[in-house]
């Protein structure tokens, strides 16, 4: 059985990693539900996160469901939800 | 009557210099940035020298956000933007969108980029693709960076033409702001001391082998072999003549004429087109040659390549008849980034009243140039030309004129 989780913490980092962050936005405040565009995230920014979580966690999203996506919680629902799956 | 464009910006990223003030020290000093390369081990390639930037940290200057998504010509040009920009006293906040546009030009695009992508697709797998290589290796990307960042929705694009497409760009530049657009940014920065773009420069049969940094790039040398490729350039902000004078700008100069023109095919035997487009350029700032201050050659040190820009110069000036000087001998060539850093060098030397040398030459006399060599030389400059060609047959000259 898997423990694996993906928390806030790891989103975080994948973020930095593949996007960097915009000026003034501070990661680590009150962004789980904000909008991933507010927090200066293009399609293309999602799309780099979801490839480096993709391969880190050896899972797949879906890209429709990669596109649904809006906030950093629902992000990060649909990675856990992901990773039980293939538990 | 077409209104006149003047620039009123500049922001350099040279070899031997980090921003205006720094390239132009050095460029007087006679200093060079011509050395080993240091960006990788250049041991099995037989050319070894470049011109680097030296000193640039682009996280100082850039948010995070476009680190990973952008190749190291495009930091450069994002953050000569910048200083182009604070020089014209120009912020881009405080202007309505739509009045502000960006062609810039590009010979290569973002190679270090797409070498390290390509690295990864064949070591790790295409799940190991950047996202950002749709478009950071792309020609058109300086332009849409530096417009995105700084909020500028008016026309905008980008030339590719070699070396002469820096010139091309300024053209375009001004055509824009004729059309009604008030600002352009233009220019162009160039960045491909990597392996990859390394292989491309050497495919071309045009640079130096030479190992010594003071013998390696000679143009109108006896000894001429070929040239140094270096990495930078130069963003200028162009702006309607009018608009500038209305805002109370300080202003470098004009571009007063633009000619460009086509070799004909290799082995015609028809002359080539750089002395018609000199013409050209010429004509349309309405100077006649006898007007014309000094020349920044194109200075190919290809044997060839250099009797062909004599001959071209002779022919429109006389022999000996206009100081000609080549201070990308300091820099090596830039690709689109050289022509647009001459314009610099030309509207600071109308400012400061002097002529920048081109460093290390021995002039072979069969040229019949009159090549300002070692040291600057004082000179009221009013008018400057600046010839730029491309390979495969590029030829542009754009003149530049001291506002009054």
């Amino acid at each position: 059985m898997s423990e694996q989780q993906f928390t806030r913490s790891d989103l975080t980092r994948i973020l930095l990693e593949g996007a960097g962050a915009e000026e003034g936005v501070d990661l680590n405040g009150d962004i789980l539900d904000a909008d991933f565009e507010e927090l200066g995230y293009e399609s293309l920014a999602l799309l780099e996160t979801g490839g480096r979580i993709e391969r880190e966690y050896g899972i797949s999203l879906d890209d429709t469901a990669l596109t649904d996506v809006h906030t950093p919680r629902q992000l990060i629902e649909l990675v856990n939800g992901q990773l039980l799956a293939a538990a | 009557m077409t209104s006149s464009v003047v620039v009123t910006g500049l922001g350099v990223a040279s070899p031997n210099g980090l921003g205006t003030k720094d390239y132009w020290d050095a460029t007087l000093g006679g200093r060079s940035g011509i050395g080993r390369i240091s960006r990788f081990d250049p041991s099995q390639y037989p050319a070894k020298l470049a011109g680097e930037v030296s000193g640039f940290a682009a996280a100082e200057h850039l948010p995070s956000r476009l680190l990973p998504q952008t190749d190291r010509m495009t930091r450069l040009a994002l953050v000569a933007t910048d200083w182009a920009l604070a020089d014209a006293g120009v912020d881009p906040e405080q202007l309505p969108a739509y009045d502000m546009g960006v062609v810039t030009a590009s010979s290569a695009g973002g190679f270090e980029f797409g070498q390290g992508e390509l690295k990864k697709l064949w070591s790790m797998g295409a799940s190991h693709v950047s996202a950002y290589q749709s478009f950071a290796w792309f020609y058109a990307v300086n332009s849409g960076q530096i417009s995105i960042r700084n909020g500028m929705k008016g026309p905008s694009g980008v030339v590719v033409a070699d070396q002469a497409g820096g010139l091309d760009a300024i053209a375009q530049a001004r055509r824009l702001i004729r059309k009604g657009t008030p600002l352009i940014v233009s220019g162009g920065i160039d960045a491909t001391v990597c392996p990859w773009g390394w292989v491309a420069q050497l495919a071309g049969g045009r640079l130096s082998t030479s190992e010594q940094p003071e013998r390696a790039y000679v143009p109108f040398d006896a000894e001429a072999a070929g040239h140094v490729p270096g990495e930078g350039g130069a963003i200028l902000i162009l702006e309607d003549a009018a608009a500038a004078r209305a805002r109370g700008a300080r202003v470098y100069g004009e571009i007063a004429g633009y000619g460009s023109t086509f070799d004909p095919k290799p082995g015609s035997g028809r002359e080539s087109g750089l002395r018609r487009a000199i013409e050209l350029a010429l004509s349309d700032a309405q100077v006649t040659p006898s007007q014309v201050d000094v020349v920044f050659a194109d200075a190919a040190a290809v044997p060839e390549l250099d009797r062909i820009e004599a001959a071209a110069l002779n022919a429109v000036f006389g022999p000996r008849g206009v100081p000609v000087t080549a201070p990308k001998t300091m820099t090596g060539r830039l690709s689109s980034g050289g022509a647009p850093l001459d314009l610099a060098a030309a509207l600071l030397a109308i400012g400061d009243g002097v002529i920048p040398p081109t460093t290390n030459v021995a002039p072979d006399e069969g040229y019949e140039l009159d090549l300002v060599t070692g040291r600057p030389r004082p000179a009221a400059v009013r008018v400057a030309l600046v010839v730029a060609r491309g390979e495969g047959g590029f030829n542009s000259a754009v003149v530049v004129r001291a506002a009054d």
